[in-house]
């Protein structure tokens, strides 16, 4: 599980002290997941301090997403060690995992396509419905304060995020931008305290893609969040990462600050091929 | 109450006395009536299907299983009141059901410290657990039903069958619920279409075992694939009305709740239910269980209202009705899923029945099927589709403009600050739909 030495030096590139006086949230230490004989991720490095926002990037395939997978607990990682606010997460179920306080959105659009926006939102407040099963049987007064209270609380909630007047459409009828907003807003209706966001910018237009940088600078000062990113679109990335983790082939190539970032040979060469990695090198030179 | 749960309320009753009135005048010959129970029988069974298919999208075939488990043993009870005048089946039943519920419980407790458990283990682990139970439970049951046999005579013969009814039939559902427990816990893990096969599995080993319920068992009265006979009459319209308006009203309180919402979301896409923080085993479990208790329910009333079971009724090629009725009345709607075996019942078994000409009554299999097809490509989302009466629809509460804004306005104290002008740059987004 240790690095070859001589990859240190070139992997991190800005601060080094990024993380001084914050707590750190999240810890991934030595991560390595195989697929039978596929290594999809391997020695996974990564450390969220409280309020951070930070970058994870890549060409496809380079197993970004299955990070995701690991940390929600989706995947069980092959060797390495994940701990959340300084507890072993490994092999905790996935909804005991988002109940902790790690909540995530998908690639590819997960809502409840045929409930409604305020039932998809409702659903993540579930585990905190306060009422029991047989009081939902019954309805009884319990049921009735409590579900009142949590519908309420749901509605609140949409029109933080200018949902509120959708709330009996269904899901899958929203506009696409709106699928994102909901996705979003779902995971964070269990107030957890880190987000992952997978590709939250695929398949935006410029305009949608401006408002979901501005939607995720909100979110997190709003909810106090420490967001992890996965995200192709560099003007995204680039634009509101404080620090971006690059990954290819399952391996870290690169860890630093956006400026850093585009510079980096490395990762010219993950993401263009080794002759344009030169041709950089060059047009720097020059 | 709402406006919605009177007019429930007034309609059910009104269904209820005029029906009663019908057969009570004779208007309703036997024949009739025997189907209107049938359906009503139907409309339970159906229910729990749909709660298991249409509300938690796992395919299942297992519903006549536990139809039929609730058929014969509900059948065994009134069979030894009625036949041996002893109330022994009742008893051990009842003692069976309870310890092998404290042990479901309590093996669920135990094992809720070892989270990581596969379901394999946990399934042998409640298997033995359970059979303990089930011995333990025969011995006491057989030890305290002479006392509750002299208890029952004393009352008049009519209100103690009735009695024993009663309890027969909610003992059968609660047999089918436990049974299912037990079966869901390593069935459930199985992808949709393997849980289909499953089921289908356990429905024909019901079927096997019924055939030779007389000498594997030795339940002699049950006469194996001779079929079981002298079961009392007593299933009546009003109880097969009480019993499917209860599971209406349970089935229509559980879906408008939070649990029901969880149950829904589990259909809806298991990966984002998980990543929600929803156990999605454990609702799996529960829509499983409730749907086989209800089976259980259906199958005690069936068993009383021909006084005749026999195993032919239970086979796999029957397991495909209640699915029928699912998918005709519209997956995921409790009123189609009702209108639709009743539909079902008289249809199939009433008018075809009487309008073919004689010697021709099993070309109704071949009518009926067409029909369905018919029916299938002209209404693909069923019968009645998604509409619920109102009772059974759930109404989002409007939004309450004035307290959200008051609740802003004194932002430290609920903790919504004004929306930041981001947010509304982001309600500003061009709202038409992107490729992507």
């Amino acid at each position: 599980m240790t690095t070859p030495p001589e990859t240190i030096s070139t992997k991190t590139t800005g601060s080094l002290d990024r993380g001084r006086g914050r707590p750190v949230v999240l810890d991934m230490q030595g991560m390595t997941k195989f697929f039978g004989g596929l290594r999809a991720v391997s020695n996974f490095d990564l450390t969220l301090y409280k309020g951070d926002l930070i970058g994870l990037i890549g060409p496809n395939g380079a197993g970004k997403t299955t990070v995701f997978n690991m940390i929600t607990g989706i995947y069980v990682p092959t060797s390495g060690k994940i701990t959340f606010n300084g507890q072993e997460i490994i092999g905790v179920a996935p909804h005991l995992i988002n109940q902790m306080g790690i909540a995530r959105t998908f690639q590819n659009i997960r809502l409840f396509p045929n409930l409604t926006v305020l039932d998809n939102v409702r659903i993540a407040y579930h585990p905190h419905a306060g009422y029991g099963l047989l009081d939902g049987i019954l309805h009884n007064a319990k049921y009735s304060a409590k579900d009142r209270e949590l519908t309420e609380q749901t509605q609140e909630f949409l029109s933080v995020f200018n949902l509120q007047d959708r709330q009996n459409e269904i899901a899958k009828n929203l506009p696409y931008g709106e699928q994102r907003r909901l996705e979003i807003a779902r995971a964070l209706a269990a107030e957890p305290s880190v987000l992952l966001l997978d590709e939250p910018a695929a398949g935006m237009n410029p305009n949608e893609s401006h408002a979901l940088m501005d939607l995720i600078h909100f979110i997190r000062e709003r909810f106090s969040l420490t967001i992890l990113l996965i995200e192709h679109q560099m003007r995204v990335v680039m634009g509101i990462c404080e620090w971006i983790t690059v990954m290819d082939f399952g391996e870290v190539i690169a860890r630093g600050d956006p400026q850093a970032i585009q510079t980096n040979p490395r990762v010219v060469e993950a993401y263009l091929g080794r002759g344009a990695s030169a041709l950089s090198e060059k047009y720097k030179k020059k | 109450m709402q406006k919605s749960t009177w007019t429930f309320l007034v309609g059910a009753l009104v269904i209820f006395v005029v029906t009663q009135a019908l057969i009570s005048v004779g208007i309703l010959n036997d024949f009739w009536y025997t189907i209107i129970r049938i359906g009503a029988v139907m409309g339970i069974v159906s229910l729990g299907l749909n709660l298991i298919y249409g509300f938690n999208g796992q395919f299942s075939l297992g519903q006549w299983g536990f139809y039929a488990i609730g058929a014969y043993s509900a059948a065994d009870v009134t069979y030894r009141w009625t036949n041996l005048h002893s109330a022994n089946g009742m008893t051990v039943l009842l003692v069976v059901i309870l310890f092998g519920g404290a042990v479901i419980i309590g093996t669920g407790k135990i094992l809720s410290h070892t989270p990581n458990m596969d379901a394999l283990s946990q399934f042998a682990i409640y298997l033995v657990a359970i059979i303990a139970a089930v011995f333990a439970g025969v011995y006491v049951g057989q030890a305290i039903a002479n006392p509750v046999t002299g208890a029952l005579s004393a009352l008049p013969a009519d209100v103690s069958l009735q009695i024993v009814f009663f309890i027969s039939v909610l003992l059968a559902g609660c047999l089918a619920a436990e049974i299912s427990f037990i079966f869901g816990l390593p069935v459930l893990t199985l992808g949709s279409d393997y849980f289909g096969i499953a089921t289908l599995g356990f429905t024909v080993i019901v079927k096997v075992l019924l055939d030779n319920s007389d000498t594997m068992f030795g339940f002699a009265e049950m006469k194996g694939a001779r079929g079981m006979i002298g079961i009392p009459h007593v299933t009546t319209w009003a109880w097969v009305f009480v019993f499917l308006m209860l599971v209406i009203v349970i089935t229509r309180n559980l879906l408008q709740s939070s649990y029901g919402r969880a149950i829904v979301s589990v259909r809806e896409d298991e990966i984002a239910a998980k990543a929600m923080g929803i156990d999605i085993a454990f609702y799996k479990t529960l829509t499983f269980v409730i749907g086989s208790l209800y089976a259980g329910l259906a199958g005690g009333l069936y068993a009383h209202i021909n006084g005749f079971l026999h195993p032919s009724t239970f086979d796999f090629i029957a397991s495909f009705n209640p699915l029928i009725v699912v998918v005709f009345g519209g997956l995921g709607s409790v009123t189609g899923t009702v209108f639709a075996a009743f539909t079902w019942a008289l249809f199939l078994e009433g008018v075809l029945r009487l309008f073919l000409p004689q010697g021709f009554e099993n070309w109704r299999f071949v009518v009926y099927p067409f029909l369905l097809l018919l029916i299938m490509l002209l209404r693909p989302k069923g019968l009645l589709g998604d509409f619920e009466i109102p009772y059974l629809r759930e109404v989002a509460p409007a939004l309450r403009p004035k307290k959200i804004e008051a609740k802003e306005e004194n932002a430290p104290v609920g903790n919504t600050p004004p929306p930041s002008p981001e947010i509304t740059v982001g309600s500003e987004e061009p709202k038409a739909t992107s490729e992507g």
